[in-house]
């Protein structure tokens, strides 16, 4: 009987250990357990939005936390998106690290005199003296139907802002990764997460402590003969378009831009330069997308190493994603349009 | 060991050629010399023989496409060959692994080949390349980055020495290109059609080679040179009556004896005697020729016309000139004249009197700087002193490229065309 047990036990640990190297996970799961070992790691760290406390988040991102962390980490705000974020900045100035969900980016516009003109100008306008530590954690973008209000890219509004640092990860390593730099980080970042890949994009992530550090870019897939960049959803969809263009001949390099901003113009121009053509994809409106700013950047500074025109692929300029499918569909970048966009480079 | 088929270089100045029909398709057994395309430029038109037997592999160049002398047009070896390291026809007459020339489709609309992205300029420039020499495979026919690497690595490659590599700068340019003066606003690809016009039961008729070629030049022609004609009247009673006094001769030494030497003989006396008639303008300077070549044009009816090249014609008695006339214009109507027959005039003659015209205002072969016309000649009632008498009458009209001569100097040359065949000595 105590052999049986002892045996028992011994594999039960090697399988835990084994567990505990890598796992594979979800988008959504990744932005959990970064989250989870912050907490833990931090005391000063606490997560306050709505439905974040015993509901666990309309997408589940906070669930268990509240059971581990108590109310007064985990703390449920009333339906108001200004005052999430002042308490937050306020927070953040007596010491602490808040880290503010706003449920979809959508519902963001409230805040938006506070992250503008106090989260971002707090640190300037102070000679340094104040700074705001406070991470905003937003779903964005669409493909979930979820019509005009649960759609929105917003990076690019934001990109305008100098104090203010933006980052998008693509998949669930960068995910958990970047949102313990972002947590760690004392000035004021917007997290914005892909919320149509929340479950679809899967990946490997390791157990444990690592950091994705805030700022450089990620060439995800080598080429020669043009550059695409591209970040969240739209880099998920990049490589699988890059894979069916590779079987017609054309090797497309892939770029995850992963922090919009300060953008990594130094990967941006190294993989123009040696492609020279390049094709931005974002799933926002075109005009005044952040395809526009990385078109502009390209155009400046690597004007030498140009083949072909600075090409970008954006959603169409419509007040709103469509609710309905198929208009939504008619909206959506997705990997045949992106390929199509490859294709139609390659050949100029 | 498969061979290539070349455009070959068709005459001392000429440099495309267009390729106007295959005769044999791939896949076809060829004999040695057996004629595998026609090729034509302006309006002369050779066919090109295999230089080896085997099988015509590979088509390059289609139909209708206007390429550089030198292009590959075709792969000739055993079926199943690799075609990438065929060899150059060694009688191609440039023995050089030549680099891609670019292939000019004549393809309404459409400028190709004239962008040059940023980093194909700056490749060019870091290892001085020549873009036109580069066959493009992007849009339009654009030259990628692709194509000027595999150009500069092939051009590292080549097992030719620099010397016999093709070279650059107005010394090898033809003779054309060196002495164009203006800008060519006419590109052959673009030649511009108004609005259609058309009205219901209309028909289209598509331009020959010849037309398209006889519309481009007499456009540029005139965007090019200001014209201006001075009409004088001849009395041709001593040609005549030399003419009838030796054609009988003439004719038993194998010769055709018409008007036109006699023309050409005046021509070519005005010409020695006014030298500033016999060139071409030129932003440096008036390029005075030393040749004298008389160019004689050829009414070929309904298709167009043509003007075969009498060169030397200074050095050519009238016997001589009448023999090179005739040969010309019969081969110009049998359509044998080769490309060298029809290029290098300094002076043109254009007999357009014997259509019925009495004087006309004809347009100057560029790069002359100006064109005799001859109408036709008629018995006219004319004052002689205070008497009334009947004279055979021309008008001969000069058009001249007033940005030489002016009205002085073209009546003077004029005039001498005039003295010389009044004067004639009558038998």
């Amino acid at each position: 009987m105590m052999r049986n047990a002892g045996y028992v036990n011994r594999f039960a640990r090697i399988t835990r250990l084994m567990e505990k190297i890598m796992a594979e996970m979800t988008l959504i799961d990744a932005i959990r357990q970064a989250m989870d070992e912050e907490l833990a790691r931090d005391p000063r760290v606490f997560i306050v939005g709505e439905d974040v406390g015993p509901r666990g988040g309309v997408f589940r991102a906070t669930m268990g936390l509240h059971a581990k962390y108590g109310g007064d980490r985990i703390v449920d705000s009333p339906l108001a998106e200004l005052s999430i974020i002042a308490i937050g900045i306020g927070a953040a100035l007596d010491g602490l690290h808040p880290l503010c969900e706003i449920q979809f980016a959508d519902f963001i516009h409230p805040a938006f005199n506070q992250i503008v003109n106090e989260a971002a100008k707090f640190y300037y306008r102070s000679g340094g003296t104040w700074n705001v530590p406070m991470t905003i954690r937003a779903p964005y973008g669409g493909g979930i139907s979820g019509g005009l209000y649960h759609s929105q890219s917003l990076e690019a509004l934001f990109a305008h802002v100098p104090g203010l640092k933006i980052v998008i990860p693509s998949n669930p390593y960068d995910a958990k990764g970047l949102l313990k730099s972002a947590i760690r980080e004392p000035n004021p970042v917007l997290f914005f997460e892909p919320k149509k890949g929340y479950r679809l994009i899967k990946g490997d992530v390791p157990d444990g402590e690592y950091t994705v550090p805030i700022g450089p870019a990620q060439v995800t897939r080598e080429g020669t003969d043009l550059s695409v960049f591209a970040y969240g959803m739209m880099h998920y969809y990049c490589l699988q378009a890059a894979e069916q263009v590779a079987k017609e001949g054309i090797r497309v390099e892939v770029v995850d831009l992963r922090t919009i901003l300060p953008v990594d113009k130094q990967t941006i121009l190294e993989s123009v330069k040696k492609t020279s053509k390049a094709l931005v994809v974002h799933e926002d409106t075109l005009t005044m997308g952040y395809g526009a700013e990385v078109a502009a950047i390209i155009a400046g500074e690597a004007f030498e190493y140009l083949d072909g025109p600075v090409m970008r692929l954006g959603g169409p300029d419509v007040p709103a994603v469509p609710f309905s499918h198929s208009l939504q569909d008619w909206f959506m970048p997705n990997p045949q349009k992106i390929a199509e966009a490859m294709r139609k480079l390659a050949r100029y | 060991m498969a061979t290539q088929v070349v455009m070959p270089q068709l005459g001392e100045s000429v440099v495309e050629g267009k390729v106007s029909r295959w005769l044999k398709k791939e896949g076809d057994t060829l004999k040695q010399y057996e004629p595998i395309l026609e090729v034509e430029t302006d309006k002369v038109t050779t066919q090109v023989t295999a230089a080896a037997g085997g099988t015509l592999l590979k088509l390059l160049v289609a139909e209708g496409l206007v390429v550089k002398a030198g292009t590959p047009l075709a792969v000739i070896g055993q079926p199943g060959e690799a075609m990438q390291d065929a060899a150059m026809p060694a009688a191609a007459g440039h023995a050089v692994a030549a680099p891609q020339m670019q292939a000019i489709g004549v393809q309404p609309g459409k400028m190709s080949g004239a962008r040059v992205s940023p980093v194909v300029a700056k490749i060019a420039a870091e290892h001085d390349v020549d873009v036109s020499h580069i066959r493009g495979t992007g849009e339009g026919g654009r030259v990628t980055k692709k194509d000027i690497l595999a150009y500069v690595e092939s051009r590292a490659k080549s097992d030719l020495p620099p010397w016999e590599q093709p070279g650059s700068g107005d010394l090898f340019k033809p003779t054309e290109e060196a002495y164009a003066t203006a800008p060519v606003l006419v590109q052959r690809s673009t030649l511009h059609a108004p609005p259609s016009t058309a009205l219901p039961g209309d028909e289209l008729m598509p331009l020959s080679t010849m037309r398209r070629s006889i519309a481009e030049h007499m456009l540029r022609s005139k965007t090019i040179s200001p014209h201006v004609t001075t009409v004088f009247e001849v009395d041709m009673s001593r040609i005549i009556a030399h003419r009838e006094a030796n054609k009988a001769v003439f004719e038993r030494d194998g010769a055709r004896l018409t008007f036109t030497p006699y023309f050409v003989v005046a021509s070519v006396a005005a010409l020695k005697a006014y030298s500033q008639v016999n060139s071409s303008f030129t932003d440096q300077g008036l390029l005075i020729h030393k040749q004298i070549n008389v160019g004689v044009a050829v009414s070929l009816g309904e298709e167009g016309l043509i003007v075969p090249v009498v060169k030397g014609a200074d050095g050519m008695s009238l016997l001589g000139l009448a023999r090179a006339v005739s040969d010309l214009a019969e081969r110009a109507r049998k359509k044998q004249l080769k490309p060298d027959d029809v290029v290098g005039s300094t002076f043109t003659l254009t007999n357009h009197g014997v259509s019925g015209s009495l004087f006309a205002t004809p347009i100057i072969a560029q790069p002359n700087v100006a064109i005799l016309g001859v109408g036709a000649i008629q018995k006219r009632v004319v004052v002689i002193g205070d008497a009334i008498a009947i004279r055979p009458m021309v008008y001969i009209g000069l058009t001249f490229d007033h940005r030489v001569l002016d009205g002085a100097s073209g009546d003077a040359f004029a005039a001498k065309i005039k003295e010389t065949l009044e004067s004639w000595a009558s038998s």
